[in-house]
Formats: C-alpha cells, sequence, structure tokens
C-alpha cells in the first residue's frame, strides 16, 4: 500500500523557507564549472591592458607611443587625446564628481591609468606596456587628510576651486563636501553639561575588498546591428547599462549588458572603472571584441578601496552610564576623485547610523570628505554604505566610555540599549528601526560564552602577568551592532538618479515548474538558492523546479543589483509580492476548475482546496497547466507576474557578538580561542546559507581587524600591492566560529526577511578589535588603530610598559 | 604580472646546463622549482632572456644519510625533505623548518637547491645550512668545488656562486643534540619576521656545543657564533639565555619594512631565540 503524503511532507517536498537546502550553484562551483568574465573567448578577440602611473601625483608632459606600436602584436595605443573627441577622457563618478579615464594632463594616485594599449594578446599587451615611454614631472605628494585641507598644493586643478561641489560648498580646493545629520548645538550643549564625557579619535584605516576575482570585462561592439554587448564582473548590470548608454550616446535597447558568474564583489564590482570605457571604446575602434582583466596588483592599488575614515567622537552619559548624547566628526579620505558609491543624497553613506543600538536622545555627525594622492573608491565593503565605519565608531566609543565610567562595558551597553517596546525606534540622526530585541540577544550571548567566569579568568591572567608568571593576556571583545540594510526607499535613495527599488519577473509554465527573473546579481551569496526557496513558498512549486536568473539585462527586469545586503530586503521582497500576484490568478483559476466563487477557496502549501472540503483541491501544477491550456472565461490565458519593489523602510537587522583572545605581549601575536556569534535578521530563509555567510563575513572582519590595510608610504607609494603584504586569511588564520540566531522579522517585508550577509563584518571587525583594546585595559590602554598585526599590538604593549 | 618573453631550454645533464649558462652569461638562468624565479619574471623585476629548466637534469635528486652525513641532492623539493623518514631521524630540525616554508603548493614545487642559492634572506634554508655548517657543492665549466654555507652569503641576491655554476648539493654532518626552528610570521605563506635555527649538545647538566643561526634579520642569514658561544659551559638558565641573545642582537642588523620597524625586529628576535634555545635544551 502506498504511504498516505502527509501535510508536513508536502511542505518538505517544497524545500521553501526555512529549509537548509543545498546550495544549486555549487555543483558547477565545486567542480571548477563555473563561467567568469575571464572565461569568455570570442573569436578574434583582442586584449586590452593600462600603462599605469608610478607617481601618486605628477604632470605628464608627454606620452611617447611610437615604440609600443612596433611590438609584435600591439593594434593601436589609446590616449587621453584619442578619447577626448569622443567626450570620453573624463567619466562621472558615482558620486557626483567625475573621473579621468586616462591621464589628462597630471596622475592623482599610483597606479592610475595612462595610456591604453590593444594588442592581439595578452603578453603582446604587456609587452606594449613597457614600450609606452611617458614623462612624468613629479609634484608634491598629500597622502594625509588633514594635511590635503591645509595645503597650498592643489590636486584636482580641473575644478573651479570656489565651486561648489557635488554635495555643496567646499571649504578648500581640496575639500569634497560637508555632509551634517542630527542637532549641532542641542548636542554640544548635552556634552558641555554632561557628567561624564569621554573624547577619542577613532581611525578606521583603509582597506580592500579584494574579491578572489579581480575587475574585468569583455565588450563587443557589433557595427553590423549596432549593438554592443558589455560582459563584466559588475553588482550592478542595470545601472551600468544606463551609465554606458549616458557616456556612449548609444541607445539603451541597443546595449546588452551581462554579468556571467561573479568571484565575490564584496562592493568592488559597483562602481564604473576606466578599463570598462576603454574595451567598449577599443572594441568600436577596432570592431573586434576586447578583453580587459585586471591583475592583482591592479585590483589592490587601483579599484576601489574601502574606509579610511577619521572619526573623533564624544560621548556623553551620567555618572550611572546613561548616554545623554554623541557627537562624531569625520574627515574622509577619498583620494584623487570622489568615487564613493553611495545614494546621491548620503554622501557618508549611512554613517548616521552611528548611534548604533542605543537610545542616545541627542546627536550630531559632521564628515567632510577630502581628495588625496590615493586611489578613488570608498565602497561598501561588505556592509550597507559606511555602515562598519559608523557600527566601529560606536562600538569603540562604548569601550572608551566604559572605561571613563570604570563600569563593565557589557552592563555599559545593556543599561543605554533601545528597549523591545521602542520600536519602531526613531533615532536621533533620522532613522527609523524597523523591529528589534537587543536586551534577549545579548544576555543569550553572555549566558552562551559564560560571561562573568571569562572576567574572572582574565582578572586571574592578570594578575598572573603581573607577578611573571605568564606573558599572556586575555581580551573579551563585545560587541553589539545593529546595520541598516536594503537601499532602499526610491523617496531617499537613488544613485546617479536611478531609484533603488529592485525587481522580478515569475513565469510558470505549464508543466509546473517556472522561472524567476531579477534585477540584482549574485557573486556567491547564493541567490539561485534562496530566491527559489521563498517562491516555492510563495507559490507552491518546489524550488528544485524554480530556474532563478540574474545579471543579464536583456531578459531581467530592471534592478539596481546587489551590495548593501539589499537582494533580499529588496528583490527578496519584490519575489515575494510577484509570487503573490501568480498565486491570485491561481486561486481565480482554482475556484473556475472547482466550480466555486474565488473567495471559496484558499491555498494551502502546494495547492487551492475548497474551504471545509479539503478533499476538493487542485495543485500548483494542475493550476499551471490549466492556465495555458483551458479557455477560462474572463481570464488571460498564461501565468507570469511582475513586481517592482519600492521598500517603505530600511531594514534593521542586529548582533551579538563576542571575541575571546589571548595576546602574547612579546611577540604581539594573537590566538583566537573563542568566537560567537548571534545573528537576528529576521525571518530565516535558509539557515545554512545563512551560517556560510556569517563565516565569510566574519573572515573578512577577522582580516581586516587583525592585518588587512591598503598603506600608503609618504611618496604615495603603496606599501600592500601583492598578497604577500596584503592579509587575505586562509583556513589556517580562520578560528572556529560557534553562530546563533534570535528572529524578531522585519513588519514591513513582505516575509520579515532583514538581510545578513555584510552583518558579520560590520559586527565581527569591532568585536575582534575590541578583544584587543579590552586585553590591554588592565594596564590603561584606550585607543589602538588597526590593523592589529603583530608589530602593532607589540607597540601596545611596549608603550604601555609591559616589555620590562 | 606577465612575464618578458623567454626561450626555454631542458637539458638532460649538468654539462648541457653549464654550457648554455656560458654561452648565454648574464642573460640565463637556471630554474629550479620556480617559485622564486618566476614571480619575479612576472613582476618584471627579474629579466631572463634565457630560462633553463632542470627538472630534467640527472643526478641532482636524491636524500643520502650515511653515518656521518647528510647529502641532499639540490632539486629536492620541501615536500620530499617532510616525507623523508630517514632524515627526520637524522636531522629532524630540517623538517621542523619546512614545515614552516610557505604552504604544500609551494613545498611540492620548491627545492632545496634553489631555496640555498637564490640569496633571499627570507628563505629559510640558508640559516637552516649555516646552523649545520653544511657545505654546498657547485658543479661549473671547471668541475666541482665546495664551499661553505657561512661563508656563501655575500648580499641579498649575492653569493659566491659564479653566474656559470650549478649549485648540485648540500651536505652537512649528522646533527647533535636537541633542536628548534622558531618562526614567527603573519600568517601562512609569509617568510619570517624573525626566525631562529638552534642546535645544543649536551653533557651532563651542562651545554657542550651550540650552533645559532638568524633568517630574514639582515641582508644575509646570520650565523652567530657569539650566541652559540655564550651557551657553551652554562647550564642554559636565564643568565646564559640572555647573554646568546645579547650576542645575537649584535650579529643582526634588521630593516624596517611591513613585517615592523626595527625595535619590534629586534624585540622578537631575542624572543624566537629565546624560545628556540629553551626548546632545543629541552630535547637536548
Ligand atoms: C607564496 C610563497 C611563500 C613562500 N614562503 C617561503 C618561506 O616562508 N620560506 C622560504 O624559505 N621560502 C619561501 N618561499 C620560496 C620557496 O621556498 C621557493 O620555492 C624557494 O625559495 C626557491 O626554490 P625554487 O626551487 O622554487 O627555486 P627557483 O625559483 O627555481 O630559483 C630561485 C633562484 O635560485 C636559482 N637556482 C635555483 N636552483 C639553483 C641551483 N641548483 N643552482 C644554482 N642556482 C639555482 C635560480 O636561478 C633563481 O635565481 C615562498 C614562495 C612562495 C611563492
Amino acid at each position: 500500500m502506498k504511504d498516505e503524503v502527509t501535510r508536513d511532507d508536502r511542505i518538505a517536498g517544497l524545500k521553501g523557507m526555512g529549509t537548509s537546502r543545498k546550495r544549486v550553484e555549487d555543483a558547477r562551483f565545486t567542480q571548477g564549472k563555473g563561467n567568469y568574465v575571464d572565461d569568455i573567448k570570442l573569436d578574434g578577440m583582442l586584449f586590452g591592458d593600462f600603462v599605469r602611473s608610478p607617481y601618486a601625483h605628477a604632470r605628464v608632459t608627454n606620452i611617447d607611443t611610437s615604440a609600443a606600436m612596433e611590438v609584435p602584436g600591439v593594434l593601436a595605443v589609446l590616449t587621453a587625446a584619442d578619447l577626448e573627441p569622443l567626450g570620453l577622457h573624463w567619466m562621472p563618478t558615482l558620486a557626483g564628481d567625475k573621473q579621468m579615464v586616462l591621464a589628462d594632463g597630471k596622475v592623482l594616485f599610483q597606479g592610475q591609468e595612462v595610456a591604453f594599449v590593444i594588442a592581439e594578446d595578452r603578453y603582446a599587451a604587456a609587452d606594449g606596456i613597457e614600450a609606452v615611454v611617458v614623462d612624468y614631472e613629479e609634484l608634491p605628494v598629500i597622502t594625509d587628510p588633514f594635511e590635503s585641507l591645509k595645503s597650498d598644493v592643489v590636486l584636482r586643478e580641473d575644478l573651479d576651486p570656489t565651486a561648489d561641489g557635488a554635495h555643496g560648498p567646499r571649504k578648500h580646493p581640496n575639500h569634497i563636501f560637508t555632509w551634517e545629520a542630527g542637532e549641532k548645538e542641542a548636542t554640544e550643549q548635552v556634552i558641555d553639561a554632561a557628567e561624564v564625557v569621554a573624547e577619542e579619535m577613532i581611525y578606521y584605516h583603509r582597506t580592500h575588498p579584494c574579491p578572489l576575482e579581480t575587475c574585468g570585462c569583455v565588450a563587443s561592439m557589433d557595427k553590423v546591428n549596432g549593438k554592443l554587448t558589455l560582459w563584466g564582473t559588475f553588482q550592478a548590470p542595470h545601472a551600468i547599462r544606463t551609465v554606458v548608454s549616458l557616456i556612449s550616446g548609444i541607445e539603451e535597447h541597443n546595449i546588452r549588458v551581462i554579468s556571467p558568474d561573479i568571484g565575490g564583489g564584496f562592493g568592488n564590482k559597483v562602481g564604473a572603472y576606466a578599463g570598462y570605457v576603454c574595451s567598449v571604446v577599443a572594441s568600436i575602434v577596432t570592431g573586434k571584441p576586447v578583453k580587459w582583466i585586471e591583475d592583482r596588483m591592479d585590483n589592490l592599488m587601483t579599484t576601489a578601496f574601502a574606509r579610511d575614515y577619521w572619526m573623533k567622537g564624544k560621548i556623553a552619559a551620567t555618572k550611572e552610564g546613561k548616554i545623554t548624547g554623541l557627537w562624531c566628526h569625520t574627515t574622509a579620505d577619498h583620494g584623487g576623485f570622489d568615487a564613493c558609491a553611495d545614494p546621491t543624497k548620503f554622501p557618508a553613506g549611512f554613517m548616521n547610523i552611528c548611534t548604533g543600538s542605543y537610545d542616545i536622545p541627542t546627536a550630531y555627525l559632521a564628515v567632510d570628505g577630502v581628495y588625496t594622492n590615493k586611489a578613488p573608491g570608498g565602497v561598501a565593503y561588505r556592509c550597507s554604505f559606511r555602515v562598519t565605519e559608523a557600527a566601529y565608531f560606536i562600538e569603540r566609543m562604548i569601550e572608551v566610555l566604559a572605561i571613563e565610567l570604570n563600569m563593565d562595558a557589557a552592563e555599559l551597553r545593556r543599561i543605554n540599549f533601545i528597549k523591545a517596546d521602542q520600536f519602531p525606534y526613531q533615532s536621533a540622526l533620522g532613522w527609523e528601526y524597523d523591529s528589534g530585541d537587543y536586551h534577549t540577544a545579548w544576555d543569550k550571548a553572555l549566558n552562551a560564552v559564560g560571561y562573568d567566569n571569562l572576567r574572572r579568568e582574565q582578572a586571574q591572567m592578570v594578575e598572573d602577568f603581573k607577578s611573571g608568571k605568564s606573558r599572556k593576556l586575555l581580551g573579551i571583545g563585545l560587541c553589539h551592532f545593529t546595520e541598516i540594510v536594503g537601499a532602499g526607499p526610491v523617496k531617499n535613495c537613488d544613485i546617479l538618479g536611478l531609484g533603488m527599488f529592485d525587481s522580478c519577473e515569475i513565469r510558470i509554465h505549464p508543466t509546473g515548474s517556472a522561472i524567476a527573473r531579477l534585477g540584482t546579481i549574485s557573486q556567491g551569496q547564493g541567490h539561485a538558492t534562496t530566491f527559489a526557496q521563498i517562491l516555492a513558498s510563495e507559490i507552491g512549486l518546489p524550488a528544485d523546479s524554480i530556474t532563478i536568473e540574474e545579471g543579464d539585462t536583456d531578459t531581467a527586469p530592471y534592478g539596481l543589483g546587489t551590495y548593501g545586503s539589499r537582494s533580499t530586503p529588496v528583490a527578496g521582497a519584490a519575489t515575494a509580492m510577484a509570487g503573490r500576484k501568480i498565486r491570485a490568478k491561481a486561486q481565480m483559476i482554482a475556484a473556475y476548475l472547482l466550480e466555486v466563487h474565488d473567495d471559496d477557496v484558499e491555498f494551502d502549501v502546494d495547492r487551492f482546496v475548497v474551504k471545509g472540503a479539503p478533499e476538493r483541491f487542485k495543485t500548483m501544477k494542475e493550476i499551471a497547466f490549466a492556465a495555458y491550456n483551458q479557455a477560462i472565461p474572463g481570464i488571460e490565458p498564461g501565468l507570469e507576474a511582475v513586481s517592482y519593489y519600492d521598500p517603505p523602510n530600511m531594514t534593521y537587522p542586529f548582533g551579538a557578538y563576542i571575541c575571546v583572545m589571548e595576546i602574547d605581549v612579546d611577540t604581539g601575536e594573537h590566538s583566537i580561542r573563542q568566537f560567537y556569534a548571534l545573528d537576528d535578521c529576521g525571518t530565516r530563509i535558509n539557515p545554512m546559507i545563512i551560517e556560510g555567510q556569517v563565516h565569510g563575513g566574519l573572515t573578512e572582519a577577522l582580516a581586516i581587524a587583525m592585518g588587512q590595510e591598503i598603506a600608503y608610504d609618504d611618496m604615495g607609494n603603496v606599501k600592500t600591492g601583492t598578497l604577500m603584504d596584503f592579509f587575505l586569511p586562509t583556513a589556517w588564520e580562520t578560528p572556529h566560529y560557534t553562530t546563533d540566531h534570535t528572529t524578531t522579522p522585519s513588519p514591513h517585508h513582505p516575509i520579515g526577511a532583514k538581510g545578513v550577509g555584510e552583518s558579520p563584518n560590520v559586527g565581527g571587525v569591532p568585536a575582534f578589535s575590541n578583544a584587543v583594546h579590552d586585553a590591554f585595559r588592565a594596564f590603561g590602554l584606550r585607543q589602538a588603530h588597526m590593523p592589529h598585526d603583530h608589530w602593532r599590538v607589540w607597540k601596545i604593549a611596549n608603550q604601555l610598559g609591559l616589555h620590562g | 604580472m606577465i612575464p618578458a618573453a623567454f626561450d626555454y631550454y631542458r637539458p638532460k645533464d649538468l654539462p648541457g646546463v653549464v654550457a648554455l649558462l656560458q654561452e648565454h652569461g648574464d642573460d640565463a638562468r637556471v630554474m629550479a622549482g620556480g617559485h622564486s624565479l618566476i614571480p619575479m619574471m612576472k613582476l618584471r623585476m627579474a629579466d631572463v632572456p634565457h630560462l633553463i629548466d632542470m627538472q630534467d637534469v640527472d643526478g641532482m635528486n636524491g636524500i643520502y644519510v650515511g653515518d656521518t652525513g647528510v647529502r641532499i641532492g639540490a632539486m629536492t623539493t620541501q615536500a620530499e625533505l617532510i616525507d623523508s623518514a630517514e632524515l627526520a631521524d637524522a636531522a629532524p630540525i630540517l623538517r621542523e623548518a619546512a614545515l614552516q616554508i610557505a604552504d604544500p603548493q609551494v613545498r611540492y614545487m620548491g627545492t632545496v637547491g634553489g631555496n640555498v642559492a637564490n640569496g633571499d634572506p627570507g628563505n629559510d634554508m640558508p640559516g637552516l645550512m649555516q646552523c649545520f655548517d653544511a657545505t654546498f657543492t657547485l658543479f661549473g665549466p671547471d668541475g666541482e668545488r665546495t664551499v661553505p654555507a657561512r661563508e656563501f652569503y655575500e648580499a641579498a641576491y649575492m653569493t659566491a656562486r659564479e653566474d656559470d655554476e650549478v649549485l648540485t648539493a648540500v651536505s652537512f654532518p649528522t646533527p647533535a643534540g636537541g633542536y628548534a626552528y622558531e618562526k614567527q610570521k603573519r600568517k601562512i605563506g609569509d617568510y619570517a619576521t624573525a626566525a631562529a635555527a638552534v642546535q645544543i649538545v649536551k653533557d651532563g647538566g651542562s651545554c657542550a656545543s651550540a650552533s645559532i643561526a638568524m633568517t630574514n634579520l639582515s641582508d644575509t642569514p646570520v650565523f652567530s657564533e657569539a650566541a652559540g658561544a655564550a651557551l657553551v659551559g652554562t647550564s642554559v638558565d636565564g643568565d646564559a639565555i640572555r647573554a646568546a641573545v645579547a650576542a645575537m642582537l649584535n650579529d643582526i642588523d634588521p630593516v624596517d619594512d611591513n613585517r615592523g620597524p626595527v625595535a619590534f625586529k629586534n624585540h622578537v628576535a631575542g624572543v624566537i631565540l629565546t624560545r628556540a634555545i629553551e626548546r632545543a635544551w629541552s630535547r637536548a
């Protein structure tokens, strides 16, 4: 006898939301069968590469390409002079500034693109680069933003020094913008009147997203039909299509942008790079496809960096530790061009989330953007626009305040958390937090690690150190972060005027399988897995029968792409909404087939049933078939839907992280004994993917906190241009992570999901860094800048006199 | 990261290699595992119009452990060193050190000969060879000659090897006593911030002999005779170790780089040497 199929079996068969469904992408990735940009090979394809400036600041007085043109295989060398007639020697940046595509008279950072060599293969291109002779006249180099604002050296001679920038008045030729949030006077009054004030300068150093796959593209102009196809490592293919159209004049329907498999993005692949423009021009000029692929040094030295924020803070509190006000002034080093990737109205991103998880009644933030002789960028490296900086700032300020108050930092957090019944919560800097339950998460975390015992053990280790029994110290790194993700509501979020909605289009096939296309693009997040799960739960077809496709602008609906943890909050919502449209039509079809009124059927897992008569039903599979093959009065054939979702608000994931770290006072080495990460990302779509995202984000956080940086010397030379010096952790350096969760759904999101990919980076960096600081708290340390590599940790100990 | 064009040769024997070196002089280089040379070529920091791959050259492989000494063919890989049970028995420090070089992928290709001939102060084997008082065998147009490891290194990438010579083997007396190879590095696959090779012979309660060499703390490996001497005759107590460290610090000359400033490196060199001595003594 056949076993009865239960309702639970039917639910399980869908592999819908809440299931740890295995990633469908991994079959090809684990077999090395992914299809990345550099895997694309077209007939007659040429290869382009850049002559780059060895200097950080110099005039380019002459470029002699004649010897390069003699190199076998070299076909052409483009310079700014060649691009100028097309108006393409400069390009707009995402931040409302403009940037040289090829050096137009001067260079502003080491590695800047000077000429583009087009050759039959990449070997000939490399030889061609060697043969281009460029005459430089060195100029004074500025690598410090504070010095830049005082200097007579004007970096951007192309700008009218007195004219406003894209974000208002400029105070100095090297100044880009001032951006403010909150109440200046009120905050200063609170601070002046406060019982206790802690003040500190917190530097979040410059680093780089360093995706395993570097940036690149293949441009192919078909002169017969006038169509341009551009494959590239784009996190936002539709935005790239629009930008290419705007700057090239090619109509948008004649441009097809394709993001194939992408080997990690982390913000690095959001912006537009000179390589894209030059490849397109080269393809138009030669009539052949042109490929451009960065090498690792190009990627680290010239493409979008992250952070580089100098954050001066003051935090005021009562003697009992109740925070009364927060003040922050940030000096933001944006490099030679302002190519930050932020929504237009937010030139410092969402830095105004810097009140964090705390109920701070009064606050003020000002950010000054500054030009220096460093690479442009300023992207959200695995975070939503500048949220890592904000989280690091407040989580350090809390620790400094705890020192000032001589209080336990866990307790200080607890007494200042926004309470569960205060949500939706209006922050002093202008956000409406959607939901949260911080106290529950915090207590769960402290219990899980045995917080009180750890403090006792730490005190014992301090004793042992002082008495000469041991040379190790223990740090307990605390962090409670609140993220702001899912940009965002079109009323206040756009990039280059493009509203930040997102989209999903679904087609159900007659036999009950489906394809859904989205405006986002996975770079490793597993969209093909999770979005199918959302749909499975919404429309009652198995996730395994649903194909998810992204990244081809000819087929996918318009969307703003994937970064800032926006895919689930925005495109995930669009997916659910489109699914609901499918379901609404399916309901009408089911009612017709069952010969009842529409309102007399209800959805149940994978079917519509007649209310009160569960034996009378039509499965979604049957409904799909009928939708195409049965004439139903008053209903069009087919079963398709599209949704463009404009979110009403951001979502606010949060988490409680604790890092327990031992430090060798003599060598500066560390070892992480325990790392506990509790994440609340609202409704959990695929717990296994969440765990994977948390592991990945924490490992990048470890890298940033403990060693990763883009460092410059005084001449503006990049000191960390290879993976020998730029720290990319392997399994060897990566500790074991314990993950945990609470679930506080977002009230405004159709499925209550908030996004999680970036939380671990936002919360991880303060947890690692606070552990280092905490280890030395007993000896008087207040603030030591990251990265906490061996010599810098050693320096902390040395300056505290711990080396005897 | 594309090298300039080069001609590629794959001779079968040593005279064939030497003939090519003589023919092309400065323009030719031998390649062993290629894991130091190829990166330099890709960065176009090494210009090698004629590249002589030694993978097919006869007689440069093999590990021979005799009654009194060890001889290792230049083309022996680090992985082979790690896998040799005989060697682990005769000179266990070699395995301890090799395991701290780079990562398995590099160690499958990188050779002992390449590591010691390269002349990069970051390589770990040169210091170890000085600690052993090893001898390098060189083969050139005039046949074979030997050079002591302690006299081989002149400056960064400058060695006693002539341009037309090939390093064919390293030989050393079977090391005696306790040993330790201690290395601090920033991450896996990194060269040393500071490393120390220590062999100590114990007689009764006191130190009969000690050999100490340091890595990546000068432009050459540093054999610190004085540091070893400071331990001889002592019970290797705190004072003796401090004396050895002081002597070692006199011999090294680190520079400021991404691994840290000079003061840090001196400090770490002392800590690393202290730990190496303590561990070697505990095994003596
Ligand atoms: C990521 C990475 C990390 C590394 N980390 C370390 C480390 O921590 N410690 C360490 O010691 N090494 C390290 N190395 C270097 C590695 O061990 C090299 O492989 C080794 O130093 C050189 O050996 P090779 O056989 O690859 O030599 P090659 O690269 O082939 O040659 C190096 C040089 O020596 C010359 N040469 C080679 N063999 C001979 C010979 N028989 N006679 C004369 N000249 C010769 C070549 O002409 C060349 O100039 C690292 C390498 C990499 C890529």
